[in-house]
Formats: structure tokens, C-alpha cells, sequence
């Protein structure tokens, strides 16, 4: 961050990575106290905090970091559609968090050994993702390979998020990515846990003709909104405020 | 333990205890000549039953303390008001998860175990601290949370550092020094607040105003009531007694609450030349009663949501649980075996 100042940055790939790691860092505050032991209260707490570290260095590159998380509106925001998603079950926190961590890790990989503006952010991030991609896919083989039970939740939370997962590798425009190499490194990484966990690749398309790249341009899931209202009232509550 | 050894008494081992009955007065004299000597009791050391007893029952409730603890500022996660304000409580809820862990290990020291423990909890046989019984209403009680009641934690812990039994003593060391900065976090946020807008100053002395008498409760009744005190303080669990405590935490506050620009609400307080301390009024103790009997604001709720978290992560326990037995061969959880191609 010493050698590029907010004018060489590209922006809307700063809000696109910074939004992200918000959202998911979002939902996984959520779990605060409600996780199905002590140990996974730590974990995803740590992994909520590495993601909103990640998020404050590229708001901030982007501009102000409570004025964009705190007063942008849906429409505005250019994560994922994926990270949005509600927390569910603990597999469905889980299938989220393989799925996009192993996107991440990837990716951050890929701009960390480029010089580009975010090579010096990815060069820490990814560290701290290898770490959440570990915790991943050890969980979807606990899960995908523990009781009949724990089998079908995970089959289903799989199932279920498959269809927001194509939209992770549309260009970003100002990230020097081969997407296409990073989404066939993507899908073998998966198939490769999934199998190892007993679980089979979701069948069902990984977009929709009304999703591709949605998130991107602003266009959400309907549970985004209430979502942000929740994590915007306060700050709007009190306009120009200092905390 | 020094003293112990160079006079060849070596500490005797509790599995020793059991098996020649006949030497339990002099095992109970060991036992007493190392607490007197201020050396630490360790888990092999043989120990009176009622010492174990009652360390297990602190050590729970403290542990459990930490995890119920967990929920009234969770409450504020999501609606944190800046980003900055959002990491800090995540990192302090997580730390007090991460206090949990520590003192359910010191407790299973002494024979018990988590499971049996949070079971405890869940039923309601054991307790937890009555301040996590009240609610957090504004984002302004995380502030006073932090500024009060870990302040009056850390009045507590900071003697049980130097307690008579090691592995706690050793946990409160870990666990005062994170709670030492929770504690600068929160006067450090009401101190934004009570230098924001009106409204944040308002919401700042409203927390205050609420958080004060309950935060005063959380040393315990008075001396003359407290039912452990005496042989606690005997056995150097405690160190000082829980009036002690409490006129030792009020008089750090007031000049706190000077510097902060607010108001402590207890129109009793007032400095007492002769005692050099502050005077302070009574507390109401029907309400700290009502509320260690289960009907205070939030104890329903509290315990309600602890449950239904540990119920419905049952089946995420017993998928972990399956998953080792089937991969016992080999380091725990899978990653180095071969198993989804060897079914496939």
C-alpha cells in the first residue's frame, strides 16, 4: 500500500474484491454465538476478521471505508452474489466458504505473484485465505464424509449454492487475470474435495442467463437489502457522526 | 512447590491418596503447609474434596460466564456503526470464546469434563455471572460493557492470578491481559461518544446510568451473605473479600467516569476524607437476587439461545466425531488420505 495512492488503483476492481470480503465477513459475524462448538466460534470469528481486514484496505483505497460500506445503497454494491447468501445451515456456511475461499485463494495467488496495484494486499491476503481454504475443505470432508446425516446436509448446501458460482469468474475489469485458467484451476480444486468427501460435483448450471455477473453490476438476491439495513442503521441514524 | 521438595515431603499424588486411606491426615497436612507457604496446588497433587469441588464450580461458572457473555455483544455485530468498531468486537467476542476454551481445560484438570460441564450449564445447575442477564439496548453498551463490567471482572481476576491453584492461576494470567485491553477499548469508545453529537453523549450516559448497579453486583453479595467467602478465602482461592473488591473497583471509577464527562447515578457517592475511599449507596439486592434466581431481563433468552445453538450444532459434533473414527488410522481429520478416490 506504500507505492500506490487511490489514483493508480482501479476502483471498481478495489470495490468488487473490498465488497467480497465485507459481505462474507458479514455473514459470518452472524454466527457469533450461535456456532456448533467452541472452537468454530474462534474460527469463523478469525475468518470474519481477516475478511474485514481485507475489506477496510481496499475501501480505502477506493475511497472512504465507512462511507462506502455505511451509505452505499444495494444497487452499489459489487459483490458476489454468492457471499451475500444467508448463512443456513452450517454446511451451507460451509459449501459458501469452499467455494469462495478456494476462489479467493486462487486469485489472490495469481495477482500476489503479478505486479499489479493489489500484489503487495494479495501477497498478505493470501496467506490468511490459505488458512480459510484449509478450514473449508477440512469441514466438507468431515461433513460430506461423516454421518448420513451431516452427508445429505452437505450434498444439499452444495447443491444449493452451485448456481452462484459461475459468476465468480467473469472479469473484473483492472484485475490482470486469466479467468479462464483460474476457473478450470477452480473446478478441479472442488471436484477434487468434493470427492475426497464422498460427495458428488452439483449437476445443475453454475449461472443463470439472469445472473451472469449480476453481483458485479449491482443487481442482488433479495436478502441483501435487509442485510445492509441492518448493518447501515446506525450510522445512518446519526449523519456525520464520528464513532 | 519448592518448599515441598527440599523438605522431602514430596507432594503427595491424588491416585496415591486413594489407595492407603490411613494417610489422609497427613496428605490434608501437605495440603495446608503449601497453601501457607503460597505454593501452587497442581492437577496431581492430592487435595481436599471440597477444595476440588469448589474450584470446579468457580472455574465453570467463570467458564461459563465467558461463553453466555459472548451473546449480549454479539447482539451488536451486525449493527456496528464504523468498520473499525466492527473488527475490534469481533476480535473481543472472539477472545471471549477463545477465555471459554482456556477455563474449560483448567476445570477438566480437576476430573471434570466440558461436555459434563456445558451440560450443567444447559440444565441450569451451574451459573454464569448475573450481568450478562441484562440486555444491550443501544450500541452504546458495548462501551459501558467494556468499561465496567470487564473492568469489574478485571478487579476480580487480577487477584485470582495469584490463587492457590495453578492451572487457574495460570488461565487468569492469559485471560486478565486480553481483558486489560477490552476493558481501554471500551472507555475509549464512550469517550467518542460522550465527545460526539448530543445524541451520542445521551446515549453514552444512558448506558452508563444502566450498567452502573448491575456492573457493582457482579462482586457478589455482601460479605456478611456470601455463603463461600470464608473458606475460599482460607484455601488462597480468593484474596480478598467481595466488599473489598467493590470499594476498590468504585474508587478506580469515579475518576473514570470524570474524564469520561459522565455521570455515575447514585446520588450516595461522594469522597470520605477520613476512609480515603468513596462512599457509595446501597444496592438493591431483591434485584440481584431475582435476577441469580433466573428472572432477570434476559436469562430465559440467554440460556434459550446457548441451547438451541449447542442443539442444533449436534449434528455437525457427531459428523466431526464419525468422520475421525472412520480416519483414526491416520492424523485427524482427513487431508492426507486418499479416502474419497479409494470409494469412489
Amino acid at each position: 500500500m506504500t507505492t500506490t495512492g487511490p489514483a493508480t488503483v482501479p476502483v471498481t476492481a478495489a470495490l468488487a474484491l473490498g465488497d467480497d470480503a465485507l459481505v462474507l465477513s458479514h455473514r459470518l459475524g452472524e454466527w457469533a454465538g450461535h456456532a456448533p462448538a467452541l472452537e468454530e466460534e474462534v474460527a469463523l470469528a478469525n475468518i470474519a476478521l481477516d475478511l474485514l481486514g481485507q475489506a477496510r484496505v481496499l475501501l480505502s483505497l477506493a475511497g472512504d471505508e465507512d462511507e462506502l460500506a455505511f451509505l452505499r445503497e444495494e444497487r452499489s454494491f459489487r459483490n458476489l452474489q454468492l457471499v451475500e447468501q444467508p448463512n443456513g445451515d452450517f454446511a451451507h456456511t460451509i459449501a459458501r466458504q469452499l467455494y469462495f475461499s478456494t476462489y479467493q485463494h486462487l486469485l489472490h495467488a495469481e495477482l500476489a505473484a503479478g505486479d499489479g496495484p493489489f500484489a503487495p494486499l494479495a501477497a498478505k491476503a493470501v496467506k490468511e485465505v490459505a488458512y480459510h481454504r484449509d478450514h473449508a475443505e477440512q469441514w466438507t470432508l468431515r461433513l460430506g464424509d461423516g454421518t448420513e446425516t451431516s452427508h445429505e446436509r452437505m450434498r444439499r448446501a452444495c447443491d444449493a449454492l452451485w448456481r452462484f458460482t459461475g459468476e465468480m469468474f467473469q472479469p473484473v475489469e483492472g484485475l490482470d487475470v486469466d479467468w479462464a485458467v483460474l476457473e478450470s484451476r477452480w473446478l478441479e480444486s472442488v471436484t477434487r474435495v468434493l470427492g475426497r468427501a464422498t460427495l458428488t460435483v452439483p449437476e445443475g448450471p453454475r449461472t443463470g442467463a439472469w445472473s451472469a455477473g449480476a453481483g458485479r453490476q449491482g443487481v442482488h438476491t433479495e436478502s441483501f437489502g435487509r442485510m445492509l439495513a441492518e448493518m447501515q442503521h446506525l450510522h445512518r441514524s446519526h449523519p456525520g457522526a464520528s464513532w | 512447590m519448592a518448599t515441598a521438595a527440599a523438605q522431602g515431603t514430596a507432594r503427595p499424588e491424588a491416585d496415591g491418596a486413594r489407595n492407603t486411606t490411613g494417610d489422609e491426615a497427613e496428605y490434608q497436612h501437605v495440603f495446608d503447609a503449601a497453601v501457607a507457604a503460597d505454593e501452587r496446588i497442581e492437577p496431581r497433587d492430592w487435595m481436599p474434596d471440597a477444595y476440588r469441588a469448589t474450584l470446579v464450580r468457580q472455574i465453570a461458572q467463570h467458564a461459563h460466564s465467558e461463553i453466555i457473555g459472548m451473546q449480549p455483544e454479539a447482539n451488536w455485530i451486525t449493527r456496528a456503526p464504523s468498520l473499525r468498531r466492527k473488527a475490534i468486537l469481533m476480535a473481543k467476542v472472539q477472545d471471549e470464546a477463545g477465555h471459554g476454551l482456556y477455563l474449560y481445560s483448567a476445570a477438566e484438570t480437576l476430573g471434570t469434563s466440558r461436555d459434563e460441564l456445558l451440560d450443567k450449564l444447559h440444565s441450569g445447575r451451574q451459573k454464569y455471572s448475573s450481568i450478562f442477564n441484562y440486555p444491550t439496548l443501544t450500541w452504546a453498551d458495548v462501551g459501558a460493557i467494556g468499561w465496567l463490567v470487564d473492568g469489574a471482572a478485571i478487579t476480580n481476576q487480577v487477584p485470582l492470578c495469584r490463587c492457590s491453584y495453578g492451572p487457574y492461576a495460570r488461565a487468569m494470567v492469559r485471560v486478565c491481559k486480553e481483558e486489560s485491553f477490552h476493558q481501554r477499548q471500551g472507555y475509549e469508545l464512550l469517550l467518542a461518544l460522550s465527545r460526539g453529537t448530543p445524541e451520542q453523549h445521551a446515549m453514552a450516559q444512558d448506558a452508563v446510568d444502566r450498567w452502573w448497579w448491575p456492573s457493582l453486583m457482579m462482586f457478589g453479595p455482601p460479605d456478611d451473605e456470601s455463603q463461600h467467602s470464608a473458606q475460599s478465602m482460607a484455601w488462597k482461592i480468593k484474596r480478598h473479600s467481595n466488599d473489598e473488591l467493590r470499594q476498590r473497583f468504585v474508587d478506580i471509577c469515579v475518576p473514570q467516569a470524570e474524564s469520561l464527562g459522565l455521570t455515575l447515578p447514585d446520588p450516595d457517592l461522594r469522597w470520605n476524607e477520613e476512609r480515603g475511599k468513596y462512599d457509595f449507596g446501597t444496592i438493591d439486592w431483591t434485584e440481584f437476587w431475582e435476577v441469580l434466581k433466573g428472572n432477570g431481563p434476559c436469562n430465559e433468552q440467554r440460556l434459550t439461545q446457548r441451547r438451541r445453538a449447542h442443539d442444533e450444532g449436534a449434528w455437525v459434533r457427531e459428523a466431526a466425531a464419525a468422520h475421525a473414527a472412520k480416519h483414526s488410522g491416520g492424523t485427524e481429520a482427513a487431508g492426507h488420505r486418499t479416502t474419497g478416490a479409494e470409494r469412489a
